[in-house]
Formats: structure tokens, C-alpha cells, sequence
């Protein structure tokens, strides 16, 4: 409809009396200089920030960190500020890192079913609809989902968390701890695996829709069921856009803020370190925002920044790896796949090409 | 021809077996499509159980016309009244303010990548540098703001600092729809303006721009409803105020986001409890009408390539 506006002139009736010339102007260079400029100016802007995210922090974290008397990446004590500062990222960076594997654990599966229900399952009416429900998810602010988790969601895991922890007790991973508290790592990360979802689920869908129409009907005519044309031809086609999907969401779950904040209790100083899910914790993010009242000398809010720096640098290396998985290997990855299997297993290359 | 015959009688004694699967492979068919449904179930219930916690928590404040008048001005937590008009007034005043300052921008840079970067090396770091962006947590966008408008320029926590760390957040969401918008605009249209003699610059605005609106706008919506729910940088760049401010350069301010988190701690008392179920609808509603909002206006204007 509106296509057609700035391409047909001569229909345009507000343009004055027909037979006049359409004044478009006076046909210069200046104005394309200055606009490329901006849109280039633009363009370097964006990189500008990014950059300056970086620079900034680290700007401000180095003082800090140069009066730190503890290790910074491998003690567990946060005490900055203070005549001897001492802070350091350990339990931080490890609450952090298990809760985001774990809820990226439970989410891509889920999220690879829920992509395969969409393409290749639904009734082609009720995809559209489906899809958008589950991007609704994503739409739903942070602070809702933690406050939806700790009140209602938290005490149906209660089972759960009792059944994992009498079995897998004896790993200190799964140690049952002394307290019957719901505000635990695992809680978080069912409720970050349930925020992520509808990420890893819409790229994934993207990358399964690809999928070349003769790779899904050479399957379905070598007489392969529904699940056997997935496992054939969709599943390894977008092998490569789940692992980046389940990155982006991995970075995803790991600066997730809020939700986190409310659901995990942050344990008392005096206890001593617990490497359980079924304990509390705090992460880089919840830290952070919890303290944010603290920020009052250059000293102790220098120690938070330099824990969002090392956030800051960890989700930059995840998305990165992220994108380099799809910029490598392209939607589908097929060459990789193919050398691969090629190098371990030449039958099931011969299955693929036939 | 001999060695034909001389196999068929091979065939003859068995006949080949084209009706069915064996029992094992339509069982694993059967599982998956069980499992498949399974998970679409399972990926549904926790949007059903959040809209129906939250509205059947919230919607009994809303129908007062007070809620949508009133501040929090006065209003302990055991006391009930006052109304949320200084935190929805406090999030549209900073995503509105991060909207004008990221949507140029996001528009300009997407026009940048898609017609006069494309292919160059230099917007292959852009585009680079704006899936960065995208992944940025919301609290470093919020420490970055915090230390270079309160540690270096010694400001104060005001509500124009949360739209600029807003502005880090919705930048990427809007430039990435808008460079698919801008992409899936034909060449001819282009062509056209220029065989017109139209620079290159007036054909972006007047027709490329214009083909695209309706995807921009899209875009920006989907922004904005991200950027609205957002709160760790609230927290960290303004403190709430009950009190009504409409001065995002001077002050504390109320947010949806941040009226919540008040009296989150509070949900033992009755008053508090509903006030708080009643500023997660509004702000659900607010958010979830952005994206409706958006879906149909990306219905009802793609463009129609031929």
C-alpha cells in the first residue's frame, strides 16, 4: 500500500498542478554527504558503546581492584570498602555459572520440542498462534516471573528438590542443606530455564523451518516416519542453530537480574560455603542490584563494577561463541557435519546422501 | 535380461513389505510426537499460571478509578488506597525519553548496514558489535550509566540516567527489525527513485523509509515493551518515589517496576499485596498491549514482494 507512495509521483495529486515539475529538490551532494554521515556515525556509535561499556568499567574497577587484599578471581569473601578491602568473585562466578548451565540444561530441550511442535507437528493453523504465545513469554518482565516463582512456582519444586537430593545426596553438587528453604539455585534455575525458552525456542524454529524441503521429503519417501525425517534431516540440519540458540540463551541466564534477586536467599555470612543447588546464593547480577544502596565510596562501588566487568566479559565471549557457531558453519552447517561423520562413521554418511 | 530372470524367482518366495512400519519404529514415532506435544504443553503453563496469578490477583484495583488518577503519596503499606499514576507516568516518562534517543539512532544505523555498509567489512563489526549489544544484561547497561553519570560526571540518580541505560537496550532490538525491514524492501523501488534522478539519500527517506514504516514501528514497540519491564536499572540509577515527579532531570521517580519491588516484602499484609499484584497487571497489560499492538500493525503492513 504505501509502497506506492514515494514511487509513483505523478499519481500523488498533493503535488501541486500536474504538468508542474515534482520538486524534489535541488540534486546535490551535500545532502548525501550528510546523511551517509549520520547514518556511518550511527553505525560507529554502536560500536563506540560497546567499546566504552568495556572501557569504563574497566576504568573504574582497576583502582578498586589494586587495593583489593584478597584474590579477586579466586577468593569467596565480599567485603570491599573498609580499611582492608577484600573481595573476590569465586562464589559469585560459580552460583552464576551453575544456575544459568542448569536452566540452559532443562530449556533446550523443551525449546527444540516446542520449535519441532510448531514446524512440523501443529495443525499449520494453530502454528502462528502457538508461536506467538510463546514469544508472549519472553515479553513478561522479570520481576513478575520472580515474584510468581517464589510465591507459587518454588513450593510445587519442593518435591523435586526432596527426590534429587535423598538420591544424588552424595555429590556435593545435590547436598541436601540443613534448612528447608525454597530460595535455592535450583529454583532459580527452573525459573531462568522457563525465561529463556521462548529465546532458544524462536531461533530454533527459525533454523528447523529452513530446512530444505528435498532433504525433509527424500526422508519421508525412503518410507521414514514423522520422527525419523526429523532425526535425519531436521535435527542435523539445525544442529548448529540450537547449540547458538542455547548459547543466547545461556547469556541470557546468566545476566539475568531480578528474577534472580528475589528468588535466591542470600546466605548468611557466617555459614560456611555451600557448592550445593539446593542452597542459596547469590550471582554476579543479584549481587549487584542487592547492593546498590552500598554504592557510596569510589572504593566499594569500584568492587561491584568490577564484578559486572567480569559479567560483562563472560557474556561477551558466550555470544560471541555464539554467533562465530552460526557465522562458521552457516544455518544448517553442513560442511562440518558432513567431514565429521565422514572421518567417524562412513555408513551413516553414505544413509544421508542417498 | 538373463540376470533378470535368473533373480525373480528370489522375489517370488517373499513379498516385499510396504504397509506398514515395524512395532519398534512407529512406537519411537508415537513417543516423540508424545514427547513433542508434551513439551509445547509443558512450555504453556507457566504463561497461563502467571496472567491468571497475576490477573486474578490484580484486576480488583484496576476498576478503581483512583488507580489510574492517584500517587502512593502518604500510603503505608497497611493502609489501603492511593492509586499507581506515579509509576505509570514514571515508566512511560523514561521509555518514552529512551525511545526518542535510541530510535534515531537504531533507524539511521540500520539504514547504514543495509544500504551503504553492506558487504563492507566495517558493517560486518557493526552488526557484530549489535549482537553484543543485545546480549548485554541489563545490569552492566545500568553499572556502565552509573559510572559515567554519577562516578565521572558526578550527577545524581534521576530518571533521564535509566533512560540512557535504557537507550543501550532497546538500541539493538530496534536497528535489528529495522534492518530486516529495510532488506526485504525490493531493489526496484530503489531503482526507480534513482532513474527519477532522486539521490540516494531523499530515496531512503521518502522511499525506502515510508516502504518500511510499519515493520519500524513494529520494531519500536518491541522495544519499548522491553525496555518497560525492565528493572535492575531502576534500581541501581533512580530510587522510587511514592510521590508524583514528572522531572526525569531532578529527583526520585516511581516506576511500575520499582512500585513492586516496595512492597514486595510486604506481602503479608493484605493492602500491600494488592497493591502489588495490581502494579504487575498494569504493567503486564502495558507491555503485553506493546506487542499485541505491534503483531497487528506487522499483520496488516508487510511488504508485499512480488
Amino acid at each position: 500500500m504505501s509502497s506506492t507512495d514515494g514511487t509513483a509521483p505523478p499519481d500523488r495529486p498533493a503535488d501541486g498542478t500536474p504538468g508542474q515539475k515534482l520538486d524534489l529538490g535541488p540534486v546535490g551532494h551535500l545532502g548525501d554527504r550528510l546523511f551517509a554521515g549520520m547514518a556511518r556515525g550511527s553505525g560507529a556509535l554502536v560500536v563506540a558503546i560497546v567499546a566504552f561499556v568495556g572501557i569504563f568499567l574497566l576504568a573504574l574497577a582497576i583502582p578498586a581492584l589494586a587495593d583489593n587484599n584478597s584474590s579477586f578471581l579466586f577468593s569467596r569473601i565480599w567485603e570491599p570498602g573498609g580499611e582492608t578491602p577484600r573481595f573476590g568473585i569465586a562464589a559469585l562466578f560459580y552460583t552464576t555459572l551453575v544456575s544459568s548451565v542448569i536452566a540452559m540444561v532443562i530449556a533446550v530441550p523443551i525449546a527444540v520440542g516446542v520449535a519441532l511442535f510448531t514446524t512440523y507437528y501443529s495443525p499449520r493453523r494453530l502454528a502462528a498462534p502457538v508461536s506467538h504465545a510463546i514469544d508472549l513469554l519472553a515479553a513478561v518482565p522479570s520481576i513478575i516471573y520472580g515474584l510468581w516463582a517464589i510465591i507459587f512456582f518454588a513450593p510445587i519444586l519442593r518435591p523435586v528438590i526432596n527426590g534429587l537430593s535423598s538420591a544424588l545426596g552424595w555429590l556435593p553438587l545435590f547436598e541436601k542443606p540443613a534448612t528447608d528453604n525454597l530460595g535455592v539455585v535450583f529454583t532459580a534455575s527452573v525459573v531462568l530455564a522457563i525465561m529463556i525458552l521462548p529465546v532458544v525456542t524462536a531461533i530454533s524454529r527459525e533454523i528447523f523451518a529452513q530446512t530444505p524441503i528435498t532433504h525433509r521429503e527424500g526422508a519421508l519417501a525412503l518410507g521414514a516416519t514423522r520422527w525419523e525425517m526429523i532425526r535425519m534431516a531436521v535435527l542435523p540440519y539445525g544442529r548448529s542453530g540450537v547449540v547458538s540458540a542455547s548459547m543466547l540463551g545461556l547469556g541470557r541466564a546468566l545476566g539475568e537480574t531480578v528474577a534472580v534477586l528475589i528468588i535466591l536467599s542470600v546466605p548468611n555470612g557466617n555459614d560456611p560455603w555451600n557448592a550445593s543447588i539446593f542452597a542459596g546464593g547469590e550471582t554476579f547480577a543479584s549481587k549487584i542490584a542487592n547492593n546498590a544502596a552500598e554504592f557510596d565510596t569510589p572504593e566499594k562501588t569500584g568492587a561491584y563494577i568490577a564484578a559486572g566487568l567480569v559479567l560483562f566479559v563472560v557474556t561477551f565471549l558466550v555470544n560471541s561463541a555464539a554467533r562465530l557457531i552460526v557465522a562458521r558453519s552457516g544455518p544448517g552447517g553442513k560442511r562440518p557435519r558432513r567431514n565429521r561423520r565422514a572421518g567417524t562413521n562412513p555408513a551413516q554418511t553414505e544413509g544421508a546422501a542417498s | 535380461m538373463t540376470t533378470l530372470a535368473a533373480n525373480k524367482p528370489a522375489y517370488d518366495g517373499q513379498t516385499l513389505d510396504l504397509t506398514g512400519k515395524s512395532g519398534s519404529r512407529a512406537f519411537k514415532n508415537t513417543l516423540a510426537t508424545v514427547l513433542i506435544v508434551l513439551c509445547f504443553l509443558i512450555a504453556l503453563v507457566p504463561l497461563l499460571w502467571i496472567l491468571w496469578t497475576v490477573i486474578s490477583k490484580g484486576y480488583n484495583l484496576l476498576l478503581d478509578p483512583n488507580w489510574w488518577s492517584q500517587s502512593q503519596r502518604g500510603v503505608t503499606v497497611r493502609r489501603v488506597g492511593g492509586g499507581a499514576y506515579h509509576a505509570i507516568m514514571g515508566t512511560l516518562i523514561m521509555s518514552l525519553i529512551c525511545a526518542l534517543i535510541a530510535v534515531p539512532i537504531a533507524i539511521l544505523g540500520a539504514i547504514y548496514l543495509v544500504e551503504y555498509g553492506k558487504g563492507t567489512k566495517a558493517a560486518k563489526v557493526v552488526s557484530f558489535m549489535i549482537d553484543i549489544l543485545t546480549g548485554v544484561p541489563s545490569i552492566v547497561a545500568a553499572l556502565f550509566i552509573y559510572a559515567v553519570w554519577i562516578t565521572v560526571f558526578g550527577f545524581n540518580r534521576v530518571g533521564f540516567a535509566v533512560s540512557l541505560s535504557l537507550v543501550l537496550l532497546m538500541l539493538p532490538v530496534v536497528l535489528r527489525s529495522t534492518e530486516e525491514m529495510l532488506k526485504l524492501v525490493p531493489d526496484e523501488l530503489r531503482e526507480a527513485s534513482y532513474a527519477l534522478g532522486v539521490p540516494k539519500w531523499k530515496t531512503i527517506l521518502k522511499v525506502v523509509v515510508p516502504t518500511a514504516f510499519g515493520g519500524i514501528i513494529t520494531g519500536v514497540m518491541l522495544g519499548l515493551a522491553r525496555v518497560m519491564g525492565e528493572t535492575a536499572p531502576l534500581l541501581i540509577l533512580v530510587g522510587y518515589s511514592k510521590n508524583i515527579n514528572l522531572n526525569p532531570f531532578e529527583g526520585f521517580m516511581g516506576a511500575l517496576p520499582t512500585m513492586i519491588n516496595q512492597d514486595r516484602t510486604e506481602l503479608a499484609l493484605q493492602p500491600a499485596a494488592d497493591r502489588v499484584w495490581a502494579a504487575a497487571l498494569t504493567l503486564i497489560l502495558l507491555v503485553l498491549l506493546l506487542n499485541l499492538l505491534a503483531r497487528v500493525i506487522a499483520r496488516f503492513s508487510t511488504i508485499k514482494s512480488k
